[in-house]
């Protein structure tokens, strides 16, 4: 396997434009975390032509709701969640900039046409992994929707994540490819 | 007679609850690190080392193996010969859940109603599965069931006519819609017959048995066999990023049902089989 490829957002298009399907990156910096609820929250501002509470230009937007943190740690198990709930809202996130996912699973048909459209990639994480994962995170601090609880959109600094390129720009799909190459009966 | 208190319940109920989701049982870890040693696809190898690390982490610092650490499903079986006092059973069982989700700082995964889905804030209610059994002993099972697998499972009333090849044919499919979804390497409960809701409950009942352990019928461990080879052939494996170990094992479960029936459930289980029981 080659080496993984180390990133840091904010993702500039030259960044992402170098990302492919199945490239390994060890992601370090700031990522918001955001599920379901903040995302439904999210576009219902954008829906009524308001901003956004954090600003998702050249960002990564990491699909997680953590378990609580014992007292003296930053965070508790932090591994990814499945993607596919977030579809519906991701078009318009990527139309406010937003450059990168991270999650696991399945994107829909119109996730994989718009991340070609507005040049954006989707990164899985190793699901399950959520304790190992939590050794990356430096830092972790709500920064909208504080009611939402493990929901609310936290800002977490995370040191070497290791991700892996599942959609690109180019349309490469990992999922597709890796099941294909592998597959007994063809 | 056999007596068991209300608060031994509770204690026993929160514990199984917290060392379920801290420390994988010895045949789940067994089972990863030999698909780490099957598995061809360097990826796969990869995730799979991941995988038997975080167990470690896991288990040394208390910390939940996945943050989704699942609504609560609790299988009791009741001696009929026990004596419960000091309350009622269910209640005691609720009670211990509340605890252990509270104490271990488990992630409250459960809302109170399926359509205005308010969090309950404290994982209870559990889904409890009752039998009453011969003895006056207490045994309870938790098995915390994180929803990425669970919502892939799926249930199909065959026809009769479709047979042992349309039941095979049903779980392939469902695996392979799942792709990545339910984070493989899978368990893949399998329950066949009874009735909608029974081939279901087999199906569930399926992924408590340890990993690796062949099923006790001979017919059904060779099905068992075929159904795990022609799953790991889709090519799916660990995290669906392509490999051979799509799932670790697959469990069989078949009841009596009814002459125009087939039942088949499916109850997908991602690599972190976490069951803990007790004996009270």
């Amino acid at each position: 396997m080659a080496e993984p490829v180390l990133i840091s957002p904010p993702l500039t298009d030259e960044m992402v434009s170098g990302l492919r399907a199945g490239t390994r990156v060890l992601i370090s910096g700031r990522v918001f975390t955001a599920r379901d609820a903040a995302h439904k929250k999210m576009v219902a501002l954008l829906e009524q032509g308001k901003e956004l509470p954090i600003d998702l230009s050249n960002q990564i937007i990491y699909y997680v709701g953590p378990s609580p943190a014992r007292p003296g740690r930053i965070i508790g198990a932090c591994g990814p969640t499945t993607s596919g709930r977030m579809d519906s809202y991701t078009p318009q996130l990527l139309g406010r900039g937003l450059k990168g996912m991270i999650g696991k699973g399945f994107r829909s048909p119109d996730v994989i046409q718009a991340l070609q459209e507005y040049r954006a990639v989707y990164f899985a994480a190793v699901g399950g992994a959520g304790a190992l994962l939590s050794g990356c995170v430096r830092a972790a601090e709500v920064v909208a929707y504080p009611e939402l609880g493990p929901e609310a959109i936290h800002e977490l600094t995370v040191v070497n994540f290791p991700a892996i390129v599942v959609n690109d720009i180019y349309g490469g799909d990992l999922y597709r490819e890796g099941c294909r190459q592998y597959a007994v009966n063809k | 007679m056999h007596n068991v208190h209300f608060n031994t319940v509770v204690e026993a109920t929160s514990r199984l609850c917290r060392e379920a989701c801290f420390v994988l049982e010895p045949d789940v870890v067994a089972a990863l690190r030999k698909a780490g040693e099957d598995e061809v696809s360097a990826s796969g190898r990869d995730i799979l080392a991941q995988l038997q690390e975080n167990a470690a982490i896991a288990a040394r610092d208390d910390i939940p193996v996945c943050q989704d650490t699942g609504i609560a499903v609790v299988f009791v079986d009741v001696g009929q010969d026990l004596r419960f006092t000091g309350g009622i059973l269910e209640e005691a069982i609720t009670a211990g859940v509340r605890d252990g989700y509270t104490r271990g700082f488990l992630r409250k995964s459960v809302v109170g109603d399926p359509l205005t889905r308010k969090n309950t804030g404290d994982n209870t209610p559990p889904v409890i599965h009752w039998r009453v059994v011969a003895g006056d002993r207490l045994k309870i099972s938790v098995v915390p069931k994180g929803a990425g697998s669970e919502n892939m499972s799926a249930l199909k009333m065959l026809k009769p006519a479709e047979g042992l090849a349309g039941a095979k044919q049903f779980v392939l499919d469902t695996v392979s819609a799942a792709g990545p979804n339910p984070c493989p390497p899978l368990v893949v409960g399998v329950g066949i017959g009874g009735t909608m809701e029974k081939a279901a409950l087999l199906a569930k009942e399926a992924i408590l048995r340890p990993v690796g352990t062949p099923n006790p019928d001979p017919a059904l461990a060779a099905l068992e066999n075929d159904l795990l080879a022609a799953v790991n052939g889709l090519g799916i494996g660990p995290m669906g990023l392509g490999g051979r170990v799509t799932a670790l094992a697959v469990h069989v479960l078949t009841f009596a049902t009814h002459i125009a029936s087939l039942p088949v459930a499916v109850n997908l289980n991602c690599h972190a089989v976490r069951h803990k029981t007790v004996v009270l």
